[in-house]
């Protein structure tokens, strides 16, 4: 007797594609997929729990491993909430290079993405030009603070060290360059027919979804909702400056590819900004005490990282370590979307959509 | 080698024959190891880096190095796969990749066999190779490879039929299945070569040479990053080797096809060039068409299955048949 | 409660070693103490008990603690301290006049700090500008869901004055529905939903936004430690089914209603809810 069966397949753990150690449980039937379940916690740590008995200075590392593509903002996550639960006034200086910083992270962290989602899509060579531009912005960092990827920059109160001489010129230089290159970018990629069939109108969901699922960052924009931490609920000194938030239409993977690299416009658009208003000298830290002992009481503090929006829930009683530290992971939260994404897709699909949602798997888990 | 074919077979024969072919083995393989070479040096050009450039001087011998590697691997062999299949899956898609190469004419008088139905030999045998990797897949007893396997089938047959039917129109011109005389046909400069005739028949059939040979953007059978590898997934050592050869093989054979068919074998470009030797100019206009596949694959991404079945049945088998009659009515005014 | 402790030394370039450093900051910090209680005199007496007092003691507790923390934390102090006795006696005269300075301009602080919590004490604080906006939702909720729903209604300063509701468990469910649908309130973003292990109770937290308003809440429902019980919101906002999950996995807070209750982050067949503070893991040596 001939039967057809569904196959049940296990993209992952180990996979090229699914972007860390991150297993989806796809029920197929020929190439169509009935049913995905996403199982994770291969790279859950134990942040959560190890931070209980640390103090807030020592969690800061801890917090660049969870999103280690974009490490400067977990680290501000962090400070800004104990900032805010003390009310520490932070310098000119310290500010600006945080917003330097994480502006720089962002770009970085989304040529990570868009290097590899075209890779993951057949496309080759843009991987290597986006590895070899953030080369760059490591590079920068490497001479800030010490580190290409797990910087430990900040601190509460301020950032740890200054920048050194001739790093601002070196900024300066490195927004000039990217213009340049984001434009090569779109021109090389953004028009190609197989790369516009490939993700157009593919992962598609309405507004309503996306606000339903607490969905955030570029997945919530790119179906029309406006919706910025750095606008909404400014933060650092993101205030001062001009940047415009792109916003899709549609709700599909291309929509979520253009508001990206408009993302990255926009970043740069800030940072020449930023770069030009830099303070000549000024303090780094600011009047903190060496044991950092928040007062009793509990807060949530959230910012706009390269994937959406990451918070910090910290309930805290008096003493210089935490009693509850949660932290709200973008990467976790807009994953939920991808079983009901995937229903009626085809397995190339699946990479195509998990690679657009744009998570690190690291922060999935904490 | 044309009169050795018609004398009666003797011992002396079979073993001209078989030192010819030998040799012939030689060249293929240089070439596939320095295609390989240069594929990953062009390509790393393109992405703004350098290439292979430790092993041996400019990394001449990666490829060597590579292929030494992997013959010396252990020989893995999944324990529930089967066995027998798993085994002569490779040596089922290599085969036929080498023997089509028989009835290829490098030169004037340079061809193993002159064969009057060439054209229908080389699809005939180039068909088999899908036979084994399907069969691998299946043998390999892993669903990721089964799928690839399966993917390919679907791929590897929706192309054959547009890749032969937009040679038709070149056949019909010439009159013949006989690649020497096809290539003969277009002597006297490169307006008498048969792609600016038969441009939209040299269009199908450049991409479904690309798609014959599972290339970039073609090649979901081996998507790494879908199907981690594909058809080929449970194989490793030399195994791995041969479906990579006969990859590589393919290239070289593809690209002497259509420079023999479309761009005029060995004649050169303009008549007063004749003094420089047919098979210069057969190179030339082979490896020009080698690192147009391979500067396709540096460029573009990768073609989804469906699209790529839309591709091959609604777009690229009507432009082949709208061609075919296109040049009979051409054909029939011209008389 | 902070506290100002740059020494001027600390902002000068560095002179001489490392360890001449540290040897100025022992000698600076041993005088320092004995010249912080000389030099608090002088400063009008407040009373004993005010929380002015407190604080200025507890600042100067904390002065002598940290420095407590820093000599035994930097390695390089006690040999630092034998090498003293070799140095000049003229060095030991200018560090004495630079360690006097220091702690009469440390206590100048103190006191002026002293003088402005005093006045802080003295002066009500003024009412939030969130009190209205909590106090029409505590009615809408009394009226809406249940008259005794509201077990705690209070305005979080510190996260930018965030109205926190704390609701009975059992109407829970009720609330959270009402929240989303009615038109005033429209709280259709969930942002974020945190687990917290009180040693007597356990508590869900789930923060909410609406989109149209950009209002931000704070709800919080507790329940008992032993069997830890809260509705699932899964149906109202789609947001909360892995983050009850997450929850769930790490604390055990079981959450009724929720369409796939499962562990999330430990593996399936982990025993114990590892985030909570009795929480003793298989072994406890490493």
């Amino acid at each position: 007797m001939v039967r057809t069966e569904e196959l049940l397949l296990n993209v992952g753990p180990q996979h090229p594609s699914t972007h860390g150690v991150f297993r989806v449980v796809v029920k197929l039937d020929g190439e169509v997929i009935t049913e995905a379940t996403p199982v994770m916690g291969y790279l859950h740590r134990g942040t959560e729990k190890l931070a209980e008995d640390l103090t807030y200075t020592q969690i800061i590392p801890y917090t660049d491993r969870m999103d280690y593509v974009s490490a400067m903002t977990n680290n501000y996550v962090l400070v800004n909430a104990v900032e805010k639960l003390m009310q520490i006034e932070i310098p000119e200086r310290a500010q600006f290079l945080r917003l330097i910083v994480m502006e720089l992270q962002r770009i970085a962290s989304h040529m990570v993405w868009w290097g590899t989602y075209l890779l993951d899509i057949g496309a080759m060579s843009p991987f290597l030009f986006a590895f070899r531009d953030r080369e760059q912005i490591i590079n920068l960092f490497n001479e800030l603070s010490g580190a290409r990827l797990t910087y430990n920059y900040m601190r509460v109160g301020g950032v740890k060290w200054d920048a050194p001489d001739g790093w601002i010129d070196k900024v300066r230089r490195f927004v000039s360059y990217m213009k340049e290159k984001l434009e090569e970018y779109h021109a090389l990629v953004s028009g190609n027919e197989i790369f516009l069939s490939r993700i157009k109108g593919v992962g598609k969901y309405s507004a309503q979804d996306a606000i339903d699922f607490g969905l955030s960052g570029a997945n919530l924009r790119c179906t029309g909702v406006k919706r910025d931490l750095r606008k909404d609920e400014p933060y650092c000194i993101y205030d001062r400056f001009e940047f415009d938030v792109p916003v899709g239409t549609n709700g599909d993977c291309y929509d979520r590819y253009m508001v990206r690299l408009e993302e990255m416009r926009q970043s740069l658009r800030i940072l020449e900004q930023a770069v030009e208003q830099f303070p000549e000298g000024g303090e780094i830290m600011g009047k903190v005490s060496r044991v950092i002992r928040p007062p009793a009481g509990e807060i949530y503090a959230a910012i706009e990282s390269p994937r959406g929006e990451i918070g910090c829930y910290i309930v805290s009683n008096g003493k210089d370590k935490p009693y509850r530290l949660k932290f709200r992971r973008p990467s976790f939260v807009n994953l939920q979307i991808l079983p009901k994404l995937l229903v009626g897709e085809t397995m190339t699909n699946l990479v195509t959509i998990l690679g657009s949602i744009d998570i690190v798997v690291g922060e999935v888990d904490c | 080698m044309g009169d050795l074919l018609h004398e009666n077979l003797s011992w002396r024969l079979v073993g001209i024959f078989s030192f010819w072919a030998a040799v012939m083995m030689v060249i293929v393989l240089v070439f596939v190891t320095y295609a390989i070479y240069f594929e990953r040096k062009v390509i790393g050009w393109m992405q703004a880096r350098k290439g292979p450039n430790r092993v041996g001087p400019l990394g001449l011998l990666q490829t060597v190095a590579d292929v030494l590697k992997l013959l010396i691997k252990e020989d893995t062999i999944p324990k529930k796969a089967d066995r027998p299949f798993f085994i002569l899956a490779p040596v089922i898609v290599f085969v036929p990749s080498f023997a089509v190469i028989a009835t290829i004419p490098f030169a004037e008088n340079l061809y193993h066999a002159s064969l009057n139905v060439g054209m229908l030999y080389y699809a005939a045998l180039s068909s088999i190779s899908t036979i084994g990797i399907v069969l691998g897949g299946w043998a390999s007893n892993n669903k990721y490879a089964l799928l690839g396997g399966m993917r390919s089938a679907a791929q590897m047959i929706s192309y054959e039929i547009p890749l032969v039917i937009s040679v038709v129109g070149v056949i019909m011109m010439t009159g013949t299945l006989n690649l020497h005389t096809i290539a003969s046909a277009q002597a006297g400069g490169f307006w008498h070569w048969n792609f600016l005739p038969q441009i939209v028949g040299f269009i199908v059939f450049i991409i479904a040479a690309v798609s014959e040979l599972n290339r970039t953007p073609f090649d979901l059978p081996e998507a790494e990053s879908e199907l981690v590898a594909g058809y080929h997934v449970e194989y490793s050592g030399f195994r791995f080797a041969f479906f990579m050869l006969a990859e590589y093989v393919y290239v070289f054979a593809i690209a002497s096809l259509a420079t023999v068919l479309f761009l005029g074998g060995w004649d050169a470009p303009l008549p007063f060039l004749n003094f420089i030797p047919g098979i210069v100019w057969f190179i030339l206009k082979f490896a020009s068409f080698v690192f147009f596949l391979f500067w396709i694959r540096a460029t573009f991404p990768r073609i989804r299955i469906d699209q790529l079945m839309g591709l091959g049945w609604k777009v690229l088998l009507p432009l082949a048949l709208i061609n075919i009659v296109i040049t009979a009515v051409y054909m029939e005014i011209a008389k | 409660m902070s506290e100002d402790n740059r020494n001027p030394e600390a902002n000068k370039p560095p002179v001489g070693n490392e360890s001449a450093k540290a040897e100025d900051k022992a000698e600076v910090s041993a005088v320092a103490n004995a010249g912080a209680e000389i030099g608090a005199k002088p400063v009008p007496e407040p009373e004993r008990g005010t929380p002015a007092q407190q604080r200025a003691d507890q600042a100067a507790e904390l002065q002598s603690a940290d420095k407590a923390h820093k000599t035994t934390g930097e390695p390089s102090d006690a040999p630092a301290a034998e090498r003293k006795g070799t140095d000049g006696e003229a060095k030991d005269e200018l560090k004495d006049a630079k360690a006097k300075a220091a702690a009469e301009a440390r206590a100048r602080a103190a006191a002026a700090r002293a003088k402005k919590a005093q006045e802080e004490a003295a002066a009500p604080k003024p009412p939030s500008p969130k009190q209205p906006l909590l106090d029409r939702l505590v009615q809408l909720i009394k009226t809406r869901v249940a008259q005794d729903a509201v077990e705690e209604a209070y305005i979080n300063e510190a996260n930018d004055h965030l109205p926190t509701v704390v609701i009975k468990n059992e109407h829970w469910l009720a609330c959270a529905k009402m929240l989303k649908s009615d038109e005033q309130l429209q709280l259709n973003y969930l942002r974020n939903v945190a687990g917290v292990d009180y040693e007597t109770h356990m508590e869900t937290v789930y923060h909410l936004q609406s989109l149209a308003t950009s209002e931000n809440f704070c709800f919080k429902v507790r329940t008992d430690r032993n069997r830890p019980s809260v509705a699932s919101v899964t149906s109202v906002w789609a947001t909360a089914n892995w983050n009850e999950r997450e929850i769930y996995d790490l604390l055990g807070i079981d959450f009724p209603g929720h369409p796939d209750l499962r562990r999330i982050l430990m593996p399936d067949d982990w025993v114990g809810h590892p985030l909570r503070k009795d929480y003793v893991p298989i072994d406890p040596e490493v």
